[in-house]
């Protein structure tokens, strides 16, 4: 991620033969090449974001289209709904609490396994097996794990740690924070290799660098290992960010945005708006937010790596 | 009615195969069609591709009993069973829009009678009247006329009723009732009383799945018949009534006093997992449709011996339909196949041999009752006299958007337990989509 390709700033000038033939085969091959691609993305990409964003903006209801202009109406009628102000704070809350396990946790795992302990190379594969299995998968896992009958309660009850239960997801106040623990649970893994890359990435020079120079091992990890993983870290963000807000499958397996609102999120709102309430311009405006949403999050972070690009 | 939950992979694959199945069924009906023009109508060959919800249990059987009579009749048609999983259809209704939308109708689809038909399909203008079919098949006289109502619309019929499923039932554990010499409650004053006696009795006397929270949107309008009576029912739910009339208000606080009975892990259960509570003894009630018999029966409880039924608190003499019904979309790839199927659904062999296996009583009035169990022969008798109303809950009295919301807002009654911001809620619903 953290290399993503940029337009080249230097482009070689062609030989001047060459650029007076304007047909020439080198020239029309890389066009071609490119043309059915960028044909493509502009209409299934773009073509059908615009589409989701004018429909927002009329007044389809039903399952016959209707391309009544209504202006914004969808969208001050969305805001005002309690569902969506619950889905934004639930987002919200989800996002920063997803964030920071993953990071932490994924940080934490990918210090200890640089180590290179032994067994390190297994712990590694057993923290990163959860990336390979669905959403799906873990929602449903982890909704036996929460059930209050045969779950994590009954084990707590057993160990006579009766303290530790919760209502989990069937309690309004702790159900969020139970498809968070999932959630990271899945993908904390994957943090892990993308620090562990990061951190193989740092010559050992470096580090001893810093200890001749009379810096401890946290000194050396928090002035000169930390600061060269920040790169890494905000890939990380980035990617852990846009899954966060997208979120669906997870949700709509777990818990189906309930108990109430508790764990609704946009995504499984716009879902149901559109397909169950045959509310599709309504459905559309969801869509639109969540990809402002996810826009806020990702511009500024294309902007900031095509600048590192060209400085470099 | 099977399970909420489904994985996403089933679902994939099975719209997929289906997709799939599409494209195959229309370029060979095309064929067929094009072969067929000079000749007689191509009965007797092509496919019939029926989608529903029926993947699993007594519902999965009951389709097949009609398969098998549909193959008896019409040999070398091939049928194509494409079913979506998930709790009351919902999932499926969402798979058929995407469907019909993209112009690739199945030949005739499961719908519920009333508003799901009518508002969804029929006003879109996306179904073909089967008038012809009702008056050739004679099914005036065999199919009750309020049946008959709900899939009509501007002096036509649009779809054929197989089945009638009871939404307002009350099912009990028997030898617990009979333990605490308790008879089963018929006014909501004795059903909670009774609850109130078996609070130290049992471990949560009323047995709630609440999860996709339509359980409690059964419970509101099983509780607004009660209250307000057939003829208030009918009218707030086609806003000529106010969900803040205080029959609302009332129906609303039964339900919040029956929350204070029912077990508390109810968000993550679905309606089985609550009748497993009654199996288990931990609870002695459950209110819920008869589809709740099937599950019954199929862990060899005896009806009447080991479980009993009657009308949801306070609703003797009503009965609220959910009803099952197959339509003819407009642009079925194979129409001649399709109207055979809905003569076999509307058959009184067709039906006889559907509804035993699906838990319900046949649309018909024909059908004898003696193939039926005990409390399918109660509801049969009581069908032919009971006021009927349809469902709001599964799309019959009211449009997908209406019930959708009222869905959600149930599930925020579950928590806040606020009635009267529950019942403006309501109406701001009734406003929005009911008028």
């Amino acid at each position: 991620m953290a290399t993503a390709t940029a337009p080249p700033i230097m482009v070689e000038r062609l030989p001047r033969s060459r650029s007076l033939t304007p047909l020439s085969w080198d020239r029309v091959m890389p066009i071609l090449m490119i043309a059915p691609s960028v044909v493509l993305i502009a209409i299934f990409v773009y073509g059908f974001i615009g589409r989701t964003a004018y429909t927002s903006l009329t007044a389809w209801r039903g399952v016959v289209p209707d391309y009544t202009f209504v202006g914004l109406r969808n969208y001050e009628r969305l805001f005002q709904t309690e569902k969506f102000q619950a889905d934004i704070v639930n987002t919200i809350h989800f996002t920063a609490f997803f964030l920071a396990g993953c990071l932490v946790l994924g940080l934490g795992a990918a210090v200890l396994l640089d180590q290179k302990l032994r067994g390190s190379i297994l712990f590694q594969n057993v923290f990163m097996f959860p990336l390979a299995i669905s959403f799906i998968v873990t929602g449903t896992v982890w909704r036996w794990i929460f059930n209050p009958n045969y779950g994590l309660n009954v084990l707590f009850h057993n160990l006579h740690l009766d303290f530790l239960q919760s209502g989990w997801l069937t309690s309004p106040s702790t159900a969020l924070n139970s498809l968070t623990i999932a959630a990271v649970w899945q993908m904390s893994g994957f943090c892990m290799a993308m620090f562990l890359a990061g951190l193989r990435g740092i010559p050992e020079e470096l580090r001893e660098a810093a200890r001749v120079d009379g810096a401890s091992e946290w000194q050396a990890f928090r002035y000169v290992v930390f600061p060269l993983l920040r790169p890494i870290t905000l890939s990380a963000v980035i990617i852990l960010g846009h899954i966060s807000l997208k979120i669906f499958d997870l949700v709509f397996v777990m818990t189906f945005g309930g108990p109430g609102y508790a764990t609704d999120m946009p995504g499984l709102n716009m879902f149901i708006t559109t397909f169950r309430q045959d509310l599709f311009a309504r459905g559309a405006a969801i869509a639109t937010v969540l990809l402002l949403m996810v826009a806020l999050l990702i511009v500024p972070y294309l902007i900031w790596n095509l600048r590192g690009e060209t400085e470099r | 009615m099977g399970n909420e939950r489904w994985s996403r992979r089933q679902f994939v694959s099975r719209a997929g195969k289906t997709a799939g199945g599409v494209v195959l069924g229309l370029s060979f009906a095309d064929f067929l069609a094009a072969c067929g023009a000079s000749n007689a109508p191509a009965a007797g060959g092509g496919k019939l591709e029926i989608f529903s919800w029926w993947t699993a249990g007594g519902e999965a059987d009951g389709l097949a009993e009609m398969f098998k009579i549909y193959k008896k009749n019409y040999a070398g048609v091939e049928i194509v069973n494409a079913t979506v999983a998930g709790g009351a259809g919902t999932n499926a209704k969402a798979v058929l829009k995407t469907r019909m939308e993209g112009g690739k109708p199945p030949d005739s689809f499961q719908v519920h009678a009333g508003q799901e038909l009518i508002s969804t399909w029929v006003k879109a203008g996306k179904m073909e009247p089967i008038t012809s079919v009702w008056k050739s098949e004679g099914w005036d006289s065999t199919i009750p006329k309020d049946l008959k109502d709900i899939v009509s619309s501007n002096g036509d019929v649009w779809s054929v009723p197989v089945n009638v499923h009871r939404g307002n039932a009350l099912w009990y554990n028997k030898k617990i009732l009979d333990d605490n010499s308790i008879t089963p409650p018929a006014s909501m004053d004795d059903f909670l009383s009774a609850l109130g006696k078996l609070k130290s009795k049992v471990q949560a006397p009323l047995a709630l799945g609440s999860s996709g929270n339509w359980q409690v949107q059964m419970l509101l309008e099983n509780n607004i018949l009660a209250a307000g009576g057939p003829d208030f029912y009918k009218q707030v739910f086609t806003a000529k009534a106010s969900f803040t009339d205080p029959n609302v208000k009332q129906a609303l606080s039964w339900i919040k006093s029956m929350l204070n009975y029912v077990n508390s892990d109810h968000p993550t259960l679905g309606w089985d997992d609550a009748d497993k509570r009654l199996i288990n003894g931990t609870s002695a009630f459950n209110i819920m449709g008869d589809w709740a018999k099937g599950y019954f029966t199929a862990a060899n409880w005896v009806p009447n011996k080991d479980f009993g039924a009657a009308p949801s608190p306070g609703t003797t003499g009503k009965y609220v339909i959910v009803c099952d019904t197959f339509g003819l979309p407009k642009g079925a790839p194979d129409r001649a196949n399709a109207i055979n199927w809905l003569k076999v659904c509307g058959s009184q062999e067709g039906q006889a041999a559907f509804n035993p296996k699906k838990g319900s009583i046949p649309a018909r009035t024909d059908v004898p009752a003696s193939i039926f169990d005990p409390i399918a022969q109660q509801f049969i008798a009581e069908f032919k006299t009971d006021a009927l109303v349809p469902s709001s809950a599964h799309g019959s009295a009211t449009p997908d958007a209406f019930a959708s919301g009222v869905n959600d807002e149930m599930g925020q009654f579950v928590i806040n337990k606020d009635v009267n911001k529950t019942a403006s809620n309501l109406q701001k619903l009734s406003d929005e989509f009911l008028k």
